[in-house]
């Protein structure tokens, strides 16, 4: 059920997040959703996007160190309160996210919200029951 | 293992024989030096030290260093002690910098040499029942003429190979059941990476014992190789200045190297002022050549870093003995008054499991040293976690401290980020120099 995300180490330069995208789209692969995490040393990257086995291949050739990690994706309403409500209730269950990101979709009334768990099938459980939506491989290539 | 000696009453001699011996030998060596070398005669008439000062081993700190820009000034005879019409051979150092030096051996001198690369080869187990395969260059460097000669005096069947010709090394060490093998340690490396591919296993290959030197290697190092040949494998230590491998080499316990110290006197000193440091301390390692005839170097700094130590060991030798050198006074970085080598942090990153690629950056900022150090990052570490990565870095500098005595800051950079020059990596950037 879980979506793949690529994580990528990047130096705190400038230019390689873009040197990143540029090479991404000239391959002919969409980005979904973007985050990064920065510290004073590095930076990593997380990536949502539609053919992730490719964007790996390239990306490693180029000789970027990258991780495919498996994440939760979660379909919030485009309302207020609704994200507070899916955190709410993986904390009363005791899930700790250790980060999460979120991206809109470009035609739907929807966010959507990209949640890192240790236990991603316990954390899907939950939201499931809380009446929430998870998203699917098939959901990201609509996107 | 049972214990063998090559020449017992000298290796296992006791303490106060050996420097009753070693004096006697240092009082014959000044006078044999200031007679007929004129070049160290001027450096004692400098210091205001005559042969009648020296008296035993303990006036030895009397005497004048050597360093190796003596020995390019003085290129190619002016060390020379016997005429040349008594010298029988001649070694050179290869020379990456400046002058080449020249070392010159009388018969004599060749002897002592091939002596102490014989209780080198009967210190791992060796006897006259061995094939000993020399993979050492032969040539002006001393490596493979040095254990040629100790193998012969041991009674080997010596196997003169040279470096080089992997192929052909294979097939003889297989087809002639070499039991020792003398080379340096990456090419020793190297030959049981290609033995592996060729399908041998440890327990096919016929050696039992290595004995590698002339480059630094580590610990690690030294597990890969015998794990890969199915060998002990052993150290041994020598520079072309004093003779060759076999100033010290290393005995069953593989503890250290034991010094033939009645032909080498090693001492430590502190590489800033020059002054003797007690047994135990680290510092610069320096030799006395006690009997050799036609190049005998006194008080020679080898810029090798080191610790000297006369506890017991187990093999029954009462010969000194020298750590590793943890490196060379060169590479020395003193860091908020702490001695700090980049072999250390390289050992921390083996043992730690990532790469050796890392850069050390020095800078003073109010009149602090800055201490940080860059290391790359593994596949097999990444993580998508940024506190798994700070954790990472901090557990790396919590390491360093423990080896270093001071706390570095570390920070993990991508892959191949740091700054290579012709294909080297730069190990240290020491910005205070810049002021
Ligand atoms: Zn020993």
């Amino acid at each position: 059920m879980a979506i793949k995300q690529l994580t990528v180490f990047v130096e705190n330069k400038q230019g390689t997040v873009v040197s990143i995208t540029d090479t991404l789209a000239k391959n002919n692969i969409n980005l979904r959703a973007l985050s990064i995490a920065e510290t004073q040393d590095f930076g990593i990257l997380r990536l949502i996007v539609n053919d992730e086995a490719a964007a790996e291949k390239i990306l490693s050739e180029t000789g970027y160190l990258i991780k495919m990690t498996d994440v939760v994706g979660v379909k919030i309403g485009d309302a207020p309160g609704k994200l507070t409500a899916a955190l709410k209730v993986l904390d009363e269950n005791d899930i700790n996210v250790d980060y999460l990101y979120a991206f809109m979709a470009r035609t739907e009334k929807h966010a959507y919200v990209v949640l890192r768990v240790e236990d991603n099938c316990k954390a899907e459980g939950i939201l499931e029951d809380a009446g929430f939506h998870l998203i699917t491989k098939e959901d990201i290539d609509k996107i | 293992m049972a214990q063998n000696y090559y020449q017992k009453e000298i290796e296992t001699m006791p303490i106060e024989e050996m420097k009753k011996l070693q004096s006697e030998k240092l009082v014959k060596q000044v006078k044999h030096v200031y007679e007929n070398v004129p070049y160290y005669k001027s450096l004692m008439d400098e210091k205001g030290v005559t042969p009648d000062d020296i008296k035993s081993i303990d006036d030895l700190h009397k005497l004048p260093f050597l360093t190796k820009a003596d020995l390019r000034d003085a290129y190619p005879y002016g060390l020379l002690a016997k005429p040349l019409e008594d010298c029988v051979r001649l070694h050179s150092t290869s020379g990456t910098t400046g002058r080449r030096v020249v070392a010159f051996y009388t018969q004599h001198d060749v002897d002592l040499w091939d002596d102490c690369c014989a209780r080198a080869i009967v210190a791992v187990g060796g006897s006259k029942k061995d094939v000993c395969q020399v993979a050492y260059g032969y040539g002006l460097f001393t490596g493979g003429f040095g254990l040629n000669g100790g193998a012969h005096k041991v009674g080997c069947l010596t196997l003169p190979m040279s470096s080089g010709n992997t192929e052909r090394q294979i097939q003889f060490m297989t087809d002639l059941q070499a039991t020792i093998l003398c080379c340096t340690p990456s090419y020793a490396a190297y030959i049981g990476e290609a033995l592996k591919e060729q399908g041998y296993k440890p327990e096919d290959i016929p050696l039992k014992a290595g004995i590698f030197g002339a480059e630094p290697w580590t610990e690690e190092m030294r597990q890969s190789i015998q794990d890969t040949l199915g060998i002990k494998a052993y150290d041994i230590y020598g520079l072309t200045e004093s003779t060759g491998p076999g100033v010290a080499f290393e005995c069953s316990e593989q503890t250290g190297m034991h010094v033939n110290e009645d032909h080498f006197f090693a001492e430590i000193i502190d590489p800033d002022t020059g002054e003797v440091l007690p047994e135990g301390s680290k510092g610069e390692l320096v030799f006395t050549s006690l009997d050799k005839e036609a190049f005998p170097l006194l008080r020679y700094r080898t810029r090798d870093i080191c610790v000297l130590s006369r506890e017991k060991c187990s093999c029954g030798r009462t010969l000194i003995k020298m750590a590793k050198p943890m490196g060379r006074t060169d590479d020395m970085l003193i860091i908020r008054g702490v001695n700090v080598f980049p072999s250390q942090i390289e050992t921390v990153l083996l043992k730690e499991g990532y790469e050796p690629n890392y850069q050390i950056v020095v800078d003073r900022v109010n009149n602090n040293d800055t201490f940080e150090v860059n290391v790359e990052m593994t596949a097999d570490k990444f993580t998508d976690k940024v506190s798994d990565i700070l954790a990472m870095e901090k557990s790396l500098a919590g390491a360093m401290k423990i080896m270093l005595g001071i706390n570095p800051t570390v920070h993990l950079v991508a892959p191949k980020s740091i700054a290579r020059s012709e294909g080297k990596a730069v190990r240290v950037i020491d910005k205070r120099k810049l002021v």
